[in-house]
């Protein structure tokens, strides 16, 4: 304890020597706090005192009434039957990408996209469109007009396309991290394909495979999107928690709502990491320099290319359908072609992506900032408290949106941070809800640079200003635009939280999409989405240009 | 072979400063809760222009040692002093005292120019200054015509000199090496090892130098410092230390020294009585320590290059066990009382080389670079 707190004593010491460190990171901990801690505090304080006396009166009611207690636990069955759907689909497709000889992986890599890139609930209208009341293949094919696709096989089908890429995602980097050179040595040892398969890959693959599932498993609990839309009678935490919160003016129970939704994210978040920095076997480096083990038969490959291929099949039909059902009079009713519709969203919907761009355009560069230099402090600095920085940086992760939204209203509503009906609230809940993915990646990147480069920038005479600025900024320049990249989309995208802190003045694209949709309105959602993922494509591409023009500039062109 | 270039008077001796550590200490947390100390209480004067080296095995507190020289890492107790200031509490970036790392730390970012002028332009240094400054660096590690090029495109050799010219060019008082030849190969670390000397040389600067390499510590050193869990066990020119190492550690660690357990059997004026295979050998007692006794059970310790081995007419019988071609001499290893030890010999000299493995040989030592120590 006492050698503690002299290290902490000579660590401030070091940093009072520096004061513009100093003061850089104060500031940070107190944007941390204001943003992240506070509205944190505030849901608990008011699900805690409903009436300003401490009680839990609230839960009992919750726990007490079935409608709430369904609620929970259609949640989590909900979240564990798309983890395990998604997490399975997944693994098949980076398993083709990472390991086969199938033909056409080029197009996969890219088709397999295209849900990250559609906002939340895209689907879900794609799938209101096939298999709604008035759906293309329920009434227009099969005639059948009792099928409701309204319920949880609905929200099955939507969020397990709509999220099986974040796993694909996190499971190839693991496969390819897998060294090949492992699998052609158990083959030489003996082993069939098959075998090395479930004796190598498999067991190798286990810890990011179950990290992937939680993951899942956390997307699918906190999406509000899909079940507001597609729920019907299947009621989740994260619909009441909205319904009850603005619906019904039960400020306390959609706060004490929005609690219980944070108890297991935050859990399953810190079951993720701890199985994740388990993980001594195989190491992360990005490059694929080997050459991968032929590990699959000429039949295997056409397997994994026709199981790839239905997956792409089915979610481009969601997008051919969209795009038709733009020109289309009304949707099973009316089946004429029109233009109609593209007037209307001329004059309601493009303002609103104007404003949602901006904002969106005026967080990402913020975002950026805040995690590299986080992650700086986190890497490179000593100081008392860094572990808490360093988890509460990390926290909006597993924070569901609901529970941010509710906290952001609370905290801002009054007093001295006055932010509730401005742009402003809906900035800061941009940042911070996509800080953690830059921290992370920055915190990654700046790993893979040698600390011998920064404390020989120290040695010739740099200040820590200038080494980050000359040194260590330029070298994580991929870094910090694939978290400006990644920051951009969940602005542009994201729901559950923004649906709190939209007004009159400032709305937003995902919540006009919504209210589109609720009033079936689907040829103008259709028109709205598809301008909406337009806008994303291009987002990508300029921030693309610019890493590109950043990376050049920093190692020369190649 | 490349034409060799000797830049003899490009600089005239630089100022350069005595360092003084003063019972430094570093302790830290092993992650367990445990407290490791790496530098333990460490005391060392290195005078100006002296080429100093820290030598010792992995996690001996060598690294660390330097790093608290450098600021990287503050001291937990203790002060150090270069050029009689206290500068245990001034921030690494304000020491000036350039350092070459074990991965040279090129900014891979920055041209090779651009690479050694970075220390002067965090000085402010006016361009005109830093240009002709860069060149003179250039020209002192002969690496003259490449400072466009980037650090990416360089020999391992060619990144070294960089490394070497970016801390040259701030004309420190002091320059630090943190093992910088532990990269390149073994031809390339001979030429760069005389290329580092030769400079510090010219210059006259102070040189502290981290290697756990005994033949760099041998060749370049004025004095080494041999460390061993945190403390110094031995300081001594190179000759010292190979010669006379004070105990086991400096002996196996420097010489590669065999140990035979020998029982003392007399002590007189000026020799001392052994028994070695129930024979007596009778050695010069300067060899020894102070307060050797007759009855003492100790270490006899002998360089390989002492052990002389044939196939007849020697004092000692061993077994041949092994040998190992070196080129210019054969390792010869040999069952000796119970222990393999080692013996190097000439092939000019040596008239075993054809003998099987298993074959009778005799053997004697040549009394001169044989040690008592104690147990």
């Amino acid at each position: 304890m006492s050698q503690a707190l002299i290290n902490a004593k000579s660590q401030i010491a070091q940093m009072a020597k520096e004061p513009l460190v100093l003061v850089t990171l104060i500031v940070i901990v107190a944007l941390l706090g204001i943003f992240i801690l506070y509205p944190l505090y505030k849901v608990i304080e008011l699900s805690l005192m409903p009436d300003g006396a401490f009680s839990f009166s609230v839960y009992e009611y919750i726990f007490s009434h079935p409608r709430f207690r369904g609620a929970i636990t259609n949640s989590i069955m909900l979240g564990a039957i798309v983890a395990t759907l998604a997490t399975t689909i997944a693994y098949l497709f980076a398993y083709s990408i990472a390991r086969t000889k199938m033909p056409g992986k080029k197009a996969f890599k890219i088709l397999v996209y295209l849900p990250i890139i559609a906002p939340p609930f895209m689907f879900g209208i794609a799938i209101i469109l096939l298999f709604g009341n008035n759906g293309l293949i329920t009434a227009g094919l099969f005639d059948s007009y009792n099928y409701s696709v309204y319920g949880l096989h609905g929200l099955i089908i939507t969020q397990t396309i709509g999220l099986f890429p974040l796993a694909y995602l996190m499971l190839v980097g693991i496969l390819q991290g897998i060294d090949p050179d492992l699998e052609t040595c158990a083959m030489n040892l003996g082993a069939s394909r098959l075998r090395t398969f479930f004796t190598i890959t498999l067991p190798l693959s286990a810890p990011g495979i179950l990290a992937a599932w939680l993951l899942i498993f956390v997307a699918s609990m906190t999406d509000f999107g899909t079940p507001i839309l597609l729920g019907g009678n299947f009621d989740v935490l994260s619909v009441q928690a909205y319904l009850e919160f603005t619906g019904m003016g039960n400020l306390p129970r959609g706060a004490a709502l929005a609690v219980i939704l944070i108890i297991p994210t935050i859990g399953t978040f810190l079951l993720q990491r701890h199985i994740l920095s388990k993980r001594t076997y195989t190491t992360i480096t990005g490059k694929a320099t080997r050459h991968t083990a032929d590990t699959a038969t000429p039949l295997a490959n056409g397997i994994f290319f026709s199981i790839c291929l239905a997956i792409c099949l089915f979610m481009m039909m969601f997008y051919v359908v969209i795009i038709v059902c733009m020109f289309i009079k009304i949707w099973g009713v009316n089946w004429s072609f029109t233009l109609e519709h593209f007037e209307y969203a001329w004059d309601v919907s493009l303002g609103v992506l104007w404003n949602t761009t901006l904002l969106a355009a005026v967080a990402t560069p913020i975002t950026a900032c805040i995690s590299v230099l986080i992650a700086y402090f986190i890497v490179r600095k000593s100081f008392p408290g860094k572990n808490f920085v360093a988890i509460l940086s990390m926290m909006m992760f597993a924070i569901p949106g609901t529970a941010v939204g509710i906290g952001y209203i609370l905290a801002f509503n009054e007093g001295p941070f006055l932010l509730t009906g401005t742009a402003y609230i809906i900035i800061a809940c941009f940042v911070f809800r996509t800080m953690p993915i830059g921290v992370e990646a920055s915190i990654a990147s700046l790993k893979q640079i040698s600390n011998d480069i920064e404390e020989s920038s120290a040695n010739l005479g740099a200040t820590t200003a200038m080494t980050f600025t000359r040194i260590t900024l330029p070298l994580i320049t991929p870094a910090f635009f694939a978290s400006a990249t990644f920051t951009f989309i969940r602005s542009m995208t994201s729901l559950s939280a923004v649906i709190f802190l939209i007004s009159a003045n400032w709305n937003l694209v995902t919540p006009l999409l919504l209210s589109q949709t609720e009033n079936l309105m689907l040829a103008q959602a259709s028109i709205t989405s598809l301008l909406l993922c337009a806008t994303l494509i291009l987002g990508i591409y300029i921030l693309k240009k610019i890493t590109k023009l950043g990376q050049e500039r920093i190692f020369g062109k190649n | 072979m490349k034409h060799k270039q000797v830049n003899t008077q490009l600089a005239d001796k630089w100022e350069s400063a005595d360092l003084v550590l003063n019972n430094i200490v570093k302790s830290f947390d092993d992650g367990s809760g445990q407290t490791v100390t790496a530098v333990d209480n460490l005391s060392l004067t290195i005078q100006n222009g002296e080429f100093v080296t820290l030598l010792g095995p992995s996690g001996c507190g060598k690294t660390t040692t330097l790093r608290m020289i450098a600021g990287f890492e503050p001291v937990n107790s203790g002060q150090i002093y270069l050029g009689g200031h206290q500068i245990d509490d001034v921030p690494a970036f304000n020491r000036n005292m350039p350092m070459v790392f074990q991965s040279y730390a090129l900014f891979p970012h920055l041209s090779i120019f651009e690479n050694i002028a970075y220390g002067l332009r965090a000085r402010k240094v006016e361009n005109k200054v830093v240009k002709n400054d860069v060149d003179m660096a250039l020209q002192l590690v002969n690496l003259v015509g490449l400072e466009g090029r980037y650090p990416g495109e360089l020999s391992g050799g060619q990144q070294q000199r960089v490394a070497l010219a970016r801390a040259l060019v701030l004309k420190p008082k002091i320059i630090l090496f943190d093992e910088p030849l532990s990269n390149l190969d073994a031809k390339l670390r001979i030429q760069t090892r005389l290329e580092i000397k030769r400079v510090q040389q010219m210059l006259g600067i102070t040189a502290v130098y981290v290697t756990h390499d005994q033949e760099e510590a041998l060749s370049m050193s004025d004095r080494i410092v041999v460390m061993n869990k945190g403390k110094i066990v031995q300081v001594g020119t190179p000759e010292d230390i190979y010669n006379r190492p004070k105990n086991v550690f400096v002996a196996d660690f420097i010489g590669n020294a065999n140990f035979i357990d020998v029982e003392v059997l007399e002590v007189k004026s000026e020799t001392i009585v052994i028994n070695l295979q129930n024979q007596k050998l009778e050695l010069n007692k300067a060899i020894a320590y102070q307060d050797i006794k007759a009855g003492q059970d100790v270490y006899l310790s002998i360089k390989p290059e002492a052990v002389r081995v044939s196939q007849s007419g020697m004092k000692f019988k061993g077994k041949l066990y092994s040998a190992s071609f070196l080129g210019a001499n054969t390792e010869y290893e040999i069952e000796f009382e119970n222990i393999v030890i080692s013996s190097i010999q000439k092939n000019s000299e040596s008239d075993i080389k054809k003998l099987p493995y298993g074959s009778d040989v005799c053997l004697d030592f040549n009394t001169d670079y044989l040690q008592i120590l104690k147990k």
